[in-house]
């Protein structure tokens, strides 16, 4: 392929990593350190792509959808954190799994009663979406450059919240020993709480952003779900920077692998992932 | 993460009454019922195989499978390819073919997702299955989205499986014929050790046992009981699609053998029925005014699960069991 | 045996003949320059070890001291940065568990590591029907009843009645007493007939009554075991111990006879001075 061409291909392949990276970054987390896995994490994605519709035709505003939606969406994590999540950190794996497999029927269920169940699109905002032109014919979409841009922003936020400040140093410290952290004052309730509102938040916002291009439509949630899932094992649980890693080489060889092999597309991720448990079980990286 | 719920290997005698009375009931349907319950009831019972193939891996040796269901959709889809559309094809070597098949690819799935431990082997048993899943949906020659259809039963010569009530007994003899193998398989040095395994596997390799090849053998064998299911469903129903072996059908199984009752093989039986069973209950809700309560089944169905997973974690028969006991103890 | 070795200035026990340590008779476990580094600090460093049949090496140390790390080191729980260990001959560096188990090294652990929801006898049998386990593919493992087999029972009856454990087979393992299921624990190590084994505290947490019991049963064994014993209980380990190791930091600051370690300066400094 000529330059023109790879150069697009490489934009999507970070732009689709970075995405990958918003929500497997969460998942990672609340896994990481409440050790609860959330089969309903795709669900948030979903709840952002559907608020960001919702919201941006009644506010007139994306921009101001994306605040607003966010915040209606932490809140309803934190609630669902407080009234259900918080009661199963220290029950089974299978328990979780399937508690949370239920909320995913539930949630389906809610958004095709409030919002139907038809496939609608979302217009990106005037402002970005002009494309930057790159030969006679071929041009990249500025809203893509965009999107990579927020989730570049985040990851530095993200980074910077975990490994610079307080609130981070108390939520590396609750990973590695619960009762102690207790013990030395750290309310680990609200610890929890903050890094399960904060998996949230990245979840809405990916979905939220993702909206114009994707569009929205039921059952959304579920295959990105899966692909977070594929992203987490290969980076290993647990670590942030290995959720970025892997999110990367994900969106690299998906995007890639359209392109250049598209019988085999679909299964290629998969054969990366076997690839990497077969010398590393546990992932690329450590928590 | 908390210890695994206490199990229920041996069941109380009272309970073990209860099931065989079942079993006559069961025996009895094709006698009594109408077409349409004779067909609800096979599916039923292939969905219990299915439920106790994945009460082997889950509730005896502790691996929790979101993958599961591929290996039900393979031995299907093997029938479907192997039955020509103009003749029924011999059950004798195509059952044995595609159970192998399926044995074959849990064996192959298994060298890699075994390896994993916990919360690893959850997320990558369902990574595994959605890329079958895709293979499945992606590939025209293996069916695509739009399934395979199978125009004729297999031909079993001695007995007739087009016949609704045949196919029935043939189904039931495979249900007894794969409760009572399991049963012995509970009680043996392989199934001790699987249920070491699932209690403490730490202290299993410091034993001396071979833990990868006993998980590996385990994966295995559950996918070929699955494979049988899956062939019993393609032969029912015709037709064979991709979903069949999403994630969403594996956690189905998941759900019915925490319903019933996990490690002892009845409750996946009792856990398949009565999953099966409010899943058509819910389907067919009446509406209310506008509301169309059967068409959100999902919703319900949820709200039933999470409120399992809260209110009744041994499931069904850990109930009965308890309640049973309290009995006994109250009557002393 | 005593004719045969002699302690030297380090502490290592060197047979006076260079033979190599699997043909000494008696000679069963040695462990060479045995190192574990986690990032810079050294939890264990160049400790040697050697085990003999029908004798109880006991290995002292205060907290961190690197006990329980040598006794991972030994077992295969943990692989080691640097050294050997070889036993009866073959060399079992960087094996795994499961490995050195079946090369017949049984270990018991400090935190009771037991089938809580299997009864007493089932643990045992369990432990005892690793020796006979078939291969996991083979169809008769499926097939056959575990519980009537003779040769397993045999074994896991004998491990029973030394573990002093014949009045409790029937009860389930999670519900007996603290000083029953340490006795369980060390009846499974049993129950696999090792030539070695490794005990990790196995009195910890015990009354006076439940730990002389345990004594017994400790001196019980020693004719037909190499032992190793980590313990922090002194009375016991000055009772049943031939041989004493004093580990501090990781290093081994004597090696001798219990009388000759009671009397060391060193180690009444850094050790015995507290613990009396």
């Amino acid at each position: 392929m000529d330059f023109a061409s790879f150069l697009i291909q490489l934009l999507n392949s970070v732009q689709y990593g970075l995405l990958l990276f918003m929500l497997a970054a969460g998942l990672t987390l609340i896994f990481g350190i409440m050790g609860v896995v959330n089969l309903a994490h795709g669900s948030f994605y979903m709840l952002g792509a559907y608020l960001a519709w919702s919201l941006a035709a009644r506010l007139g505003s994306f921009a101001l959808a994306i605040v607003v939606g966010t915040l209606l969406a932490v809140a309803f994590g934190l609630l669902l954190e407080k009234v259900l999540i918080r009661h199963f950190y220290h029950r089974d794996h299978l328990d979780q799994v399937l508690l949370t497999f239920g909320l995913i029927y539930i949630f389906e269920e809610m958004r095709s009663i409030l919002w139907g169940d038809d496939v609608h699109g979302v217009a990106m905002p005037a402002l970005l979406a002009a494309s930057i032109p790159l030969t006679d014919t071929l041009s990249y979409p500025v809203y893509r450059l965009f999107m990579s841009g927020l989730c570049i922003v985040l990851a530095i936020g993200l980074y910077l919240l975990i490994s610079r400040t307080k609130l981070g140093m108390k939520i590396r410290a609750g990973a590695f020993n619960h009762e102690m952290t207790e013990a030395l004052g750290v309310n680990i309730r609200l610890i929890h709480a903050l890094v399960f509102a904060l998996g949230v938040a990245l979840a809405t916002v990916a979905g939220m952003i993702a909206a114009p291009i994707s569009s929205v439509y039921p059952n959304m949630g579920g295959s990105v779900l899966i692909m977070c899932f594929v992203v987490v094992v290969i980076g290993g649980i647990g670590s942030v920077r290995g959720a970025l890693i892997a999110a990367l080489l994900v969106g690299f060889v998906d995007t890639f692998g359209k392109v250049l092999l598209p019988q085999v597309s679909g299964m290629l991720v998969y054969m990366l992932m076997a690839l990497v448990l077969l010398y590393k079980p546990e992932g690329l990286f450590k928590a | 993460m908390s210890a695994p719920k206490a199990q229920l290997e041996t069941l109380p005698r009272s309970l073990t009454l209860m099931l065989a009375v079942a079993l006559i009931g069961l025996a009895a349907v094709p006698v009594f019922g109408a077409d349409y319950t004779i067909g609800l009831v096979t599916s039923m019972m292939i969905m219990a195989i299915f439920a106790m193939s994945l009460d082997l891996l889950q509730g005896v040796t502790g691996l929790v499978s979101l993958g599961h269901a591929a290996f039900f959709g393979l031995a299907g889809y093997a029938l479907a390819f192997m039955t020509p559309s103009g003749q029924a094809v011999s059950l004798w070597w195509t059952l044995p073919l595609a159970v192998g098949a399926s044995a074959l690819a849990a064996l192959l799935i298994g060298f890699f997702v075994v390896r994993t431990h916990g919360i690893y082997f959850i997320m990558v048993t369902m990574a595994f299955a959605q890329m079958v899943y895709f293979l499945f949906f992606d590939i025209k020659a293996l069916g695509g989205s739009d399934g395979l259809y199978l125009n004729f039963k297999p031909d079993a010569g001695l007995f007739d499986l087009e016949d609704k009530r045949v196919f029935f007994w043939f189904t039931l003899a495979c249900l007894v014929a794969t409760y009572a193998f399991l049963r012995r398989l509970l009680f043996s040095p392989f199934g001790r050790a699987l249920a070491g395994i699932r209690a403490n596997g730490h202290r299993m390799r410091a034993l001396g046992f071979a833990s990868f090849s006993h998980k590996l053998a385990a994966f295995t064998l559950a996918g070929a009981l699955a494979g049988l299911a899956g062939y019993l469903w393609a032969a029912q129903t015709g037709f064979m699609n991709p979903e069949l072996m999403g994630f969403h059908m594996s956690a189905h199984a998941i759900m019915m053998v925490i319903l019933g009752g996990m490690g002892n093989f009845a409750g996946a039986i009792v856990g398949a029925f009565a999953f099966e069973y409010l899943l058509h209950l819910f389907k067919d809700l009446p509406d209310i005014g506008s509301f169309r309560t059967g068409k959100h089944w999902q919703l319900w169905m949820g709200l039933f699960i999470v409120a399992i997973v809260i209110l009744a974690p041994r499931g069904i028969l850990g109930l009965l069991a308890r309640w049973l006991q309290r009995k006994e103890t109250g009557d002393d | 045996m005593t004719e045969a070795v002699t302690a030297t200035a380090t502490g290592e026990i060197q047979p006076r003949t260079p033979n190599h340590p699997g043909t000494m008779p008696g000679l069963v476990l040695t462990a060479r320059q045995l190192t574990k580094r986690f990032g810079g600090l050294a939890a264990v460093n160049q400790v040697n070890l050697d085990l003999w049949q029908g004798r109880i090496h006991g290995v002292i140390g205060p907290n961190g001291a690197g006990k329980s790390t040598l006794t991972n080191l030994l077992s295969g729980d943990l692989p080691p940065t640097e050294g050997t260990v070889t036993l009866a001959g073959q060399d079992i560096t960087g094996w795994n568990p499961e490995r050195i188990s079946r090369q017949r090294l049984g270990r018991s652990y400090q935190k009771t590591n037991i089938f809580p929801a299997f009864t007493v006898w089932e643990n045992i049998r369990l432990a005892a029907q690793s020796r006979n386990q078939p291969f996991a593919f083979n169809p008769l493992a499926w097939l056959t009843r575990a519980a009537t087999h003779a040769v397993v029972n045999e074994r896991a009856e004998k491990a029973l009645e030394l573990a002093l454990l014949g009045s409790r087979r029937n009860t389930i393992a999670g519900a007996a007493s603290h000083g029953e299921q340490r006795q369980l624990e060390i009846a499974m190590t049993l129950a696999t007939e090792p030539q070695v084994l490794l005990l990790d505290e196995p009195l910890a947490g015990m009354g006076t009554m439940e730990a002389e019991r345990m004594v017994q049963l400790l001196l019980g064994l020693k004719a037909d075991h190499a032992m190793m014993l980590v313990e922090h209980d002194m009375d016991a380990v000055f009772a049943v111990a031939d041989h004493l190791t004093v580990m501090v930091n990781g290093q081994v600051i004597a090696s001798d006879t219990p009388a000759a370690v009671r009397a060391d300066v060193t180690v009444q400094a850094a050790y015995l001075g507290e613990a009396h």
